[in-house]
């Protein structure tokens, strides 16, 4: 077990410094520069303007920058963001806080709504209220996410207003007045959460269903039911506890579509996170903060398809690790 | 099949066969023969058989209903602009933001350029649905023959082509579609393309498994020992056989394809104004959302009807196509 892990570990090594070296490629090959605006600047002297560039080190050949990227990047520096000069871990200190709390919290409700409804699915199978779930989940899992966040917007922010009733903050994460209340900043989450949790909601039941309906068939839930266990302890203690189980390592692979997703909320209503920072960093040809946002969302999801299968291994003593 | 094969035995001139009733008057109806091909030609093909489980699907028929009158809505674009005569580019300024269904000059209202909003619907959803679909054929193309190959010949190929897909789904993909649109600045078929160039890992993968598990069958060894080429083997003996698996992928997987060109040209990233698409109206009807929610809610309303109707006729298919899922 120790060893898979080491050799696992090992194993990302490679894979992540391929991904940054893409990723770095990519985003240099980028007609835009950094430096673009202030090349535009008719009081710029060229003189002046080479200067900048050497001082921001844009007039070396990128696979230079990109050693030299590499080797700070081990050591934990990701240098300054070309546009406004701040270090990189700063922003994505300041911005991955909300991020996660957003990903967190949608996530919780969606399994906290999903697990229910699937189990429930699962045992009565084909009936109208399967039947109904599976044509909802099938509409949901058909809407695109920006226009599931105008609607939300257009619902409870903008026609709440008009009906006098009390609206729902739509950007930002708290009140700008009020650094430390709780409450305000509960109410800048709910609609973004929601909207996350709403996006995987459909997938998750359908999933839950599935497994549910898998260990359902077995040999051992049906020797519950013939020692003569109730319906109920067979449903929770044999059945469910193992439908379950798979679930954890989805979770750890489902990161990378919740960051994904995130990405998308987050632009729709403002949220200060990792993904309006990647859009924003992006659309600036901002390097080094967009080399970061991206390695991130990397690194993330090359862990969480780690510790899916790690986690997999720890709670099905059947799986064997050589 | 014609009338006449029916009664043809199967070669002609074979002795009659021991048992098999000679001389029945006429009239009566005459029993089948042991290999009399009637019996065998009578029963309907595994895509006839499919099309008739399909017929009796009602929501997929609906689904294929509504799927093709939004093909038909997106492609006569200029039926429609010329029909009611309105033009996708140009509007009158003063017309700022009509409300739907006022006036019968602008059904849907306009758009904050005084621009017919179901003209611009019906030619950015043909914007969208080229996008689309072409984004599909690419990935097809790519994800079959990748798939094909990795599963056929195996060993060093196989590995190769299934660690550089390993790679390309640990990169987040939505990041990695910003970052080459950023970089291309493309035009809609280009945007396909870059989007398929993600998006065809998926099916690698599943015709890979698909293939691997063909490769090994009986037949496919018997047309070996007889002598057939591997190229006669892919087309003649593993591909008719994959074929289902990737209509229902194709079907399934055009939804998510709409929804990812609107959510690129939504951000900003992907088709761009002033070429109309799905997307990029609900990115110029965010800005005026206090002012009117019909034209934010019309665009998003038909991506996500032609998410909805692809998706439930890929789901339909699925059962039609897939006899393991019949029970």
């Amino acid at each position: 077990m120790t060893q898979y892990i080491i050799r696992r570990l090992l194993g990302m090594v490679p894979l992540i410094i391929g991904i940054s070296f893409i990723v770095y490629a990519l985003l240099n090959l980028v007609p835009g520069s950094p430096a673009d605006n202030i090349e535009r600047s008719p009081t710029m002297r060229p003189e002046d303007f080479e200067r900048i560039q050497a001082n921001l080190g844009l007039n070396e050949p990128w696979y230079f920058r990109y050693f030299a990227w590499l080797g700070n990047a081990v050591q934990g520096d990701f240098g300054n963001s070309y546009i406004n000069f701040a270090p990189v871990d700063f922003l994505l200190r300041s911005a991955l806080p909300n991020t996660l709390v957003l990903a967190i919290t949608s996530l919780v409700m969606a399994l906290l709504i999903s697990v229910p409804i699937g189990v429930f699915c699962a045992v009565n199978r084909n009936s109208v209220f399967d039947r109904v779930v599976n044509v909802i989940a099938t509409a949901f899992s058909s809407i695109p996410t920006v226009w599931l966040g105008l609607m939300m917007i257009i619902l409870f922010a903008v026609k709440f207003q008009e009906w006098g009733l009390p609206s729902l903050p739509t950007s930002g994460v708290r009140n700008l007045r009020e650094p430390d209340n709780i409450l305000d900043r509960l109410e800048h989450l709910i609609l973004p959460s929601v909207a996350l949790a709403l996006l995987s909601l459909a997938d998750w039941t359908r999933y839950i269903r599935s497994q549910m309906l898998e260990v359902v068939r077995l040999d051992y839930v049906r020797t519950a039911q013939a020692k003569g266990l109730r319906d109920r302890s067979v449903l929770m203690g044999h059945a469910f506890r193992n439908a379950m189980l798979p679930l954890v390592t989805l979770i750890g692979l489902t990161i990378p579509g919740i960051f994904g997703g995130a990405l998308i909320i987050e632009n729709v209503f403002g949220y200060p996170g990792v993904g309006q920072l990647t859009v924003e960093s992006l659309r600036a040809s901002d390097y080094s903060v967009a080399m970061a946002c991206v390695m991130m969302l990397a690194v993330l999801t090359v862990v969480g398809n780690l510790i899916a299968d790690i986690l997999y291994g720890v709670m099905d003593p059947r799986v064997r690790y050589d | 099949m014609s009338t006449q094969d029916t009664t043809r035995p199967i070669a002609k001139g074979a002795e009659p066969l021991a048992g098999a009733p000679e001389n029945l008057p006429e009239g009566k109806v005459q029993p089948a023969k042991v290999g009399d091909r009637s019996t065998l030609l009578s029963t309907p093909g595994y895509y006839k058989r499919a099309w008739r489980s399909l017929r009796r699907d009602r929501v997929a028929m609906s689904s294929l209903v509504l799927s093709v009158l939004l093909v038909i809505f997106s492609f006569g674009a200029p039926v429609i602009s010329a029909l009611t005569g309105n033009d996708y580019a140009t509007g009158d300024l003063t017309n700022f933001l009509t409300p739907w269904f006022t006036t019968l000059e602008h059904p849907l209202g306009t758009d904050p350029n005084g621009r017919d909003v179901l003209v611009r619907l019906a030619y950015g959803g043909r914007v969208s649905m080229t996008v689309a679909l072409v984004a599909l054929a690419v990935a097809l193309l790519v994800g079959l023959t990748m798939g094909a190959v990795a599963g056929f010949y195996g060993g060093l190929i196989d590995s190769v082509i299934m660690r550089f897909v390993d790679v390309l789904i640990s990169i987040p993909s939505i990041a990695v579609l910003l970052l080459i649109s950023v970089w291309i600045r493309p035009g809609p078929v280009g945007l396909a393309v870059i989007i398929a160039l993600l998006g065809w890992t998926g099916l690698a993968r599943l015709i890979r498994g698909e293939v691997l598990s063909l490769r090994s069958r009986d037949y496919v060894d018997a047309a070996r020992v007889s002598g057939a080429s591997n190229r006669t083997i892919i087309t003649r003996h593993i591909f008719p056989n994959v074929i289902s698996l990737v209509i229902v992928w194709a079907s399934l997987a055009l939804p998510g394809l709409i929804i990812t060109e609107a959510t690129l040209s939504y951000l900003g990233f992907g088709v761009r104004i002033p070429t109309p698409s799905w997307g990029n109206m609900l990115q110029e009807a965010y800005q005026f959302i206090t002012l009117s929610w019909t034209y934010a809610f019309l665009p998003g309303l038909f991506i996500f009807l032609a998410a909805l109707s692809f998706n439930l006729l890929g789901i339909g298919l699925r059962d039609a196509l897939d006899p393991r899922l019949n029970n």
